[in-house]
């Protein structure tokens, strides 16, 4: 078997040799870079990649959108097993940790520092830099595309209840959504309960609350981390949401519905809900003409200290196996998209925010957060900075971890669905979850994570 | 006697074979003699090595209340879609097959869903049964919290099981067609000069010799069923509510795809692959005995 497969990866290399040998010599150096984002968000891309290509002469990025993370992670995988991995690839947030102990990466530090670049490690928002770094503070990844979550509020609605202000715990969430159903709005707040959500009715909860999703500080400090929402203060949001639900103060609005969270929010169906800041654009662009609304940091039961929030998005990684030529173009990519004017680009065509702070002082000292489309994704920011990240908050390190959030939507489902009790569900989800944990690290025996 | 090509040596014969050989070695049995051995191993996703643990993943799976509740949410999806899939087929061939007004029209009509890909008619479907938006909102309206694929399970294999048997019921069409149409008229007419229904020469005459072509397209519609559902569940559902329409063929795809875990989904597969050949053979060993070809 090996045989073959040796001499059909040898055929397949020597075909593809041939075909790249066509010599080149003042061309610039050519390497690809893979990513996950379509649509609108990939057109970016591209002309993020054009600025750079167009910013020097000696290396030229090849960009390629792979749909979506999912793909793009599972594409790179293909290539590498093949020998054809391109040289940086856009990874997101929760395949960290799959990253990490595939061997199959360049740590960006090193790679900066080979290549005589100097990075300011600290520059970069801690909340953002501490998902990414290893738990000794490592970049073995750039951050890149970033967001948070954050709570659309129609100040409307609320004039309607005496209210200016966005409610900042959830015991006043449970009295406006009450309030505001008896002033006669059907859906005064919308939610959906897919995996996808996992990411603001549980990560970003539990960290905002300091709470741990898993033991071993959300698994950074080991593969033998099990998860433990069960006993945290998940399960009262959790029941707190549910008793919403059943008083018909919450609805579930998803696409295989008829209208996402952010539909029914733009047009006024939905007084309030949670998402990313990265909806903040969508959101004004496609809102109901004249509505009034803003975004605020997500609520915390009364009484909780608040900390940082988590960063969602995704990171570059550069690949092992490729040239010196292809790395120090690599390097000067990441370079490029480092830089403050990058990220005021970035950020004005996107909803993402700025990684670093020198990037956010720059749109600041622009005015880009006076003007009306972009004025209130600051509170993004707040919400990151909050605090110091905590061993808690830093994120979650836990190894397939999509698949924790795919079961983390079948028990919200059947939750929801009254087929289980919340402690069941929650329940099940620890059971299910640990088991893919299990597997996780059977998988990589004897491995650590950096 | 039958007439037979010779060839003085048997190697030429071999030679003949041989790129259907090849083309059956790398396109079948090497991915699946290469998924075997991957069920048999835990696999690190990026290649960087791979432990032998034997059965282990069989057994992990098998004990797995999840994977049960696949396979059976894979033999529901099955039994119900082929079902609707073929008796709806059935029908319009036949009443096509008798000359009614417009039938040359819903003979090309009818055998368009079949050239849809499954992920675009999902779409479309998805819009349709839409709870708030499509068609059935209107339901709703008179009949609140009647439809609700989002939250109820059954509502939501409905809707996969619709749209699945939609796109099965055009290409069943043309196989039922077709095999209406070499009965020979005479026979069919005949028996109506006995004095036979419309109901009875169905029963009598043609459904007894379409046996074989209906024989056929349930082997093909079971099958497909297992396979060719991946694409409506992904857009409809993704599995869900709570696991309710987490077919067989999708399972192996989050599993392997999405959660990396390639031996998991490898050894899934196996069973995928040993239960379509069980379900086969049981059909041939006993469904063909009534089947008449002659």
């Amino acid at each position: 078997m090996t045989i073959i497969k040796r001499g059909l990866a040898a055929l397949a290399a020597g075909a593809l040799s041939t075909a790249l040998a066509v010599p080149a010599f003042a061309e610039p150096v050519k390497f690809d870079f893979w990513f996950g984002l379509s649509g609108d968000l990939a057109r970016v891309v591209d002309t993020l990649c054009k600025n750079f290509n167009a910013s020097q002469s000696d290396y030229e990025v090849v960009c390629t959108s792979q749909g979506n993370y999912d793909a793009t992670l599972q594409n790179t995988i293909a290539a590498f097993r093949a020998g054809k991995q391109p040289t940086v690839v856009q990874v997101y947030d929760v395949g960290t940790a799959t990253m990490m102990l595939s061997g199959a990466y360049k740590p960006a530090d090193k790679l900066m520092e080979e290549n005589g670049y100097k990075i300011d490690y600290s520059d970069y928002f801690p909340g953002i830099a501490r998902y990414y770094a290893t738990s000794k503070g490592e970049m073995l990844s750039f951050p890149f595309n970033s967001s948070t979550a954050l709570m659309y509020w129609n100040k409307d609605a609320f004039a309607k209840i005496g209210k200016t202000e966005a409610p900042k715990t959830w015991e006043d969430v449970g009295a406006d959504l009450k309030a505001l159903k008896d002033a006669g709005y059907d859906c005064p707040m919308a939610i959906n309960i897919s995996g996808n959500e996992s990411w603001q009715l549980m990560e970003q909860f539990s960290a905002i609350h300091n709470q741990p999703i898993a033991t071993k500080n959300n698994g950074y400090d080991g593969l033998d981390a099990r998860l433990e929402m069960n006993k945290t203060k998940f399960v009262q949001y959790v029941t707190d949401l549910k008793k919403w639900y059943d008083d018909g103060l919450i609805k579930i609005k998803s696409k295989d519905l008829g209208q996402d969270m952010v539909q029914a929010f733009a047009t006024g169906t939905c007084q309030v809900i949670m998402t990313s800041v990265g909806d903040h654009g969508t959101v004004g662009k496609t809102q109901k003409e004249g509505m009034n609304w803003d975004v605020a940091e997500l609520p915390v039961y009364a009484g909780t200290e608040r900390k940082n929030s988590l960063v969602g998005g995704a990171s570059l990684w550069v690949l092992s196996g490729k040239s010196d030529a292809e790395y120090k173009g690599a390097a000067a990519f990441l370079n490029f998209i480092h830089d403050p004017k990058t990220a005021l680009f970035w950020s004005t065509n996107t909803g993402y925010i700025p990684v670093t702070k020198s990037g956010f002082e720059y749109m600041k000292a622009n005015g880009f957060y006076d003007k009306a489309p972009y004025k209130g994704r600051e509170v993004a920011i707040a919400s990151l900075t909050a605090s110091e990240p905590t061993e808690i908050t830093r994120g979650i390190r836990l190894g397939n971890f999509t698949q924790i959030r795919a079961e983390f939507g079948t028990q919200m489902q059947a939750i929801f669905a009254n087929k289980e009790s919340v402690q069941e569900g929650i329940g099940a989800l620890v059971k299910n979850g640990d088991a893919i944990l299990d597997r996780f690290q059977q998988t990589y025996p004897n491995k650590t994570l950096p | 006697m039958e007439k037979r090509v010779t060839f003085g040596r048997w190697t030429i014969g071999i030679l003949f074979a041989v790129p259907q050989l090849l083309l059956i070695f790398t396109f079948f049995y090497w991915p699946a003699g290469q998924a075997v051995y991957w069920s048999l191993t835990l696999q690190q996703p990026w290649g960087g090595g791979n432990i032998w643990v034997g059965l282990d993943n069989f057994r992990s799976i098998l004990a797995n209340a999840d994977y049960w509740n696949s396979i059976t949410a894979s033999l529901v999806f099955a039994s119900i879609s082929t079902g609707l899939a073929m008796i709806i087929a059935l029908v319009l061939a036949t009443l096509t097959d008798r000359q009614l007004a417009g039938s040359r029209l819903y003979r090309v009509v009818l055998i368009w869903p079949y050239g849809i890909a499954a992920p675009a008619l999902a779409l479309a479907f998805r819009f349709i049964l839409a709870p708030e938006a499509g068609f059935m909102a209107a339901v709703n309206k008179f009949w609140p919290g009647f439809w609700d694929p989002g939250l109820n399970g059954a509502d939501a294999m409905a809707s996969v099981i619709i749209a699945f048997s939609w796109k099965y019921v055009g290409y069943n069409f043309i196989f039922f067609l077709a095999a209406l149409q070499a009965i020979p008229r005479s026979l069919i007419e005949a028996a109506a000069m006995d004095g036979s229904g419309v109901v009875r020469r169905f029963w009598d005459i043609q459904f007894p010799l379409i046996t074989p072509t209906i024989f056929f397209l349930l082997v093909i519609n079971i099958t497909e069923s297992f396979q060719d559902s991946f694409g409506i569940v992904d857009i409809m559902t993704a599995g869900g509510p709570a696991n309710a329409t987490n077919l067989m063929v999708y399972k192996i795809y989050s599993d392997g795809f999405r959660g990396l875990d390639y031996s998991g989904a490898a050894a899934q597969s196996i069973i995928l692959m040993l239960l379509i050949i069980v379900l086969t053979i049981v059909q041939f060993r006993f469904i063909e005995r009534r089947v008449h070809y002659r």
